[in-house]
């Protein structure tokens, strides 16, 4: 029993974090139709980011987390500007070489400026592990866990009960009927690469004091990302945080069950089963254009 | 390309061949042709998927690596002849390839990236984590060399030639295929999926086959780079390999053949001749594949080529 609760909670905090990249996949694609290949470069400059805001600057806190997480999202507005934006011709191709192109680019450079070894991050309260049903539960999976309640939370809030939340649905739903109504697309676009970005930054924020933050960690959490994207539906909010979880725990009983090495295997196998069965995912709302 | 300008180009190719592998020999640069030819397969096999059927592969790696590794496992573990080794590792590349290709493909571009992207990390863990076959992160030693008749083929002039007449051999056979009824169909899906479709053609299918081929070329490499080299390492299978290959596409051109030759003798040179360019590697990559695809989408040398036959007609 205290295993299963054990298993239960380390991948319920994993699949909070895939939730938080999927969410970020899928604001994206509402917003744009695109699919960003640089999605993990994010998680990973938040984790670095992180790492130098409180380890070498000695911020707080409470500082270098929205500090980061601005930083994360201007670098998304940037990359939408000097790296979609130019695009004569958005083909997928196209925009996925320059996505891969700039999360390639931005981890030669994470390599640089932070080295090849990884960095550990403290994390955010203490660190005694509290027992709950005999299943020890780190405080970090207490503050992952909130943190995203709070995020879907306001993500909620946001595209039902703002103006902006909701102009971003109505692109989500038909792009150019939205600009007819006198919706700045454009503008929105880029707002949506802003939020996800800040979204994939503080997957890695609240990621780093578990896994210790990398150059190299992007890719593997992006690709998760996206597979607990696609499981719940590419873009739908609940999807993502569904698909998230669902991946997490998934993953921890395999390796629980099984063996460590599966791990990763697991979010593969389940990407190419979802999208032989069913690629609009568990709670899809439209059909997947299917050529 | 029509009958004669074929003949003719692919004459010029045998002939540059035949001379380099005479007046080559230098061991060095001997070496370098080598992986050059090794890269120019690569390059192809991925062009044909990418500049044809206009998706994109970011885990080829991953079926390089199932050519050199498939190889080296049954020739050291189970002592089979490469010869007979051969044929079973295509089959189980473009099976594999065709497997992921049949779902994934028949959705939009993005999927068939990310689910190769998937297979590449895979395979990578797999060649890095199965100690016992692949002899995990330190490598596979000890492949046996090839032999045809009483001649061995090794890193040097035999191996240099047998590279270069394969490579021969894939563009003559890529080269007929684009002009096949085949590739008719592929041109037309590149063009526009809906329209090909209108016109009788199967798309979802025939974009599952052109994704088996290019992986069976791309495992026909890693083939012929396990049994010149005699050591493979999970290093050379990464996922920066898949960008590279992808860079090699991309600085060569999309849907051109030759321009493979281009993009791979280009990739292969570049740290060769920039010692410090390991370290800087992957921001180069990065920044090619950004700045070509945005400015240039057909690829650097068929963009400055048009570019230039723009100009030509204008004035």
């Amino acid at each position: 029993m205290s295993e299963i609760v054990q298993y239960l909670m380390s991948g319920l905090t994993a699949g909070a974090i895939y939730a938080v990249i999927a969410l970020g996949y899928t604001l994206l694609y509402n917003a744009t139709e695109l699919v960003n290949f640089a999605q993990g470069e994010f998680v990973m400059l938040g984790s670095l980011g992180l790492f130098t805001f409180l380890s070498v600057l000695g911020w707080p806190l409470w500082a270098a987390f929205p500090a980061v997480t601005l930083v994360v999202g201007l670098l998304g507005v940037v990359l939408e500007r000097l790296a979609i934006r130019p695009v004569k011709k958005p083909e997928p191709i196209t925009l996925i070489i320059i996505t891969v192109g700039a999360s390639i680019f931005l981890r030669g450079l994470a390599m640089l400026l932070w080295g090849k070894d990884p960095h550990s991050v403290p994390g955010f309260a203490a660190a005694a592990p509290i027992r709950v049903l005999g299943a020890a539960i780190m405080p970090q999976s207490l503050w992952i866990l909130a943190v995203v309640g709070l995020l879907m939370g306001g993500l909620h809030l946001f595209s039902k009960h703002t103006l902006t939340g909701k102009a971003m649905e109505a692109c989500a739903i038909h792009r150019s009927g939205a600009w007819i109504l006198g919706i700045p697309s454009d503008r929105m676009a880029q707002l949506a690469f802003a939020m996800s970005a800040a979204l994939g930054g503080i997957g890695g924020i609240i990621i780093s004091p578990i896994t210790m933050a990398g150059y190299d960690m992007g890719t593997m959490l992006g690709l998760k990302g996206f597979c607990a994207a696609m499981l719940g539906g590419l873009g739908s909010h609940w999807g993502a945080v569904v698909g998230g979880l669902l991946l997490g725990v998934l993953e921890s009983l395999g390796v629980g069950f099984f063996s460590s090495g599966i791990k990763d295997a697991i979010a593969f196998l389940l990407l190419l089963a979802i999208l032989m069965a069913r690629p609009s995912g568990l709670l899809g709302p439209k059909a997947v254009t299917r050529f | 390309m029509t009958g004669k300008r074929r003949l003719w180009a692919t004459t010029a190719f045998a002939g540059a061949i035949a001379v380099a592998s005479m007046a080559v020999s230098n061991a060095y640069h001997q070496q370098l042709l080598t992986v050059i030819g090794i890269h120019t397969l690569l390059a192809l096999g991925l062009n044909m998927l990418m500049g044809y059927a206009g998706q994109i592969s970011l885990g080829h790696a991953a079926f390089y690596g199932l050519g050199a590794y498939g190889t080296g496992i049954l020739t050291t573990h189970y002592g089979w002849s490469p010869w007979a080794a051969f044929p079973l590792v295509l089959v189980a590349a473009g099976a594999v390839a065709y497997v992921i290709g049949r779902p994934t493909l028949k959705l939009s571009g993005y999927y068939l990236a990310m689910g190769t992207l998937g297979l590449g990390i895979i395979g990578h863990v797999i060649f890095r984590e199965w100690d016992s076959m692949t002899g995990g992160a330190s490598g596979m030693v000890g492949i046996p060399p090839l032999q045809v008749g009483g001649t061995v083929l090794s890193l040097g002039r035999s191996g240099m030639i047998l590279v270069w007449v394969v490579v021969l051999m894939a563009f003559f056979f890529c080269d007929r295929l684009v002009d096949s009824r085949i590739g008719r169909a592929l041109r037309a899906l590149g063009d526009s999926q809906g329209a090909a479709a209108a016109c009788g053609v199967d798309t979802g299918r025939l974009k599952a086959v052109i994704f088996s081929f290019s992986a069976v070329l791309t495992a026909l490499a890693g083939f012929l780079y396990a049994h010149l080299v005699g050591f493979i390492s999970p290093s050379s299978f990464d996922f920066l390999m898949s960008i590279r290959m992808v860079t090699m596409v991309v600085i060569g051109g999309m849907a051109s053949i030759y321009g493979s030759l281009f993009g791979a003798s280009v990739i292969t040179l570049l740290p060769e001749w920039l010692h410090v360019f390991s370290d800087y590697e992957m921001m180069v990559y990065g920044l090619v594949l950004m700045l070509v695809m945005i400015f240039l989408p057909q690829g650097l040398t068929r963009g400055v080529l048009d570019a230039l036959e723009g100009v030509k007609s204008e004035s």
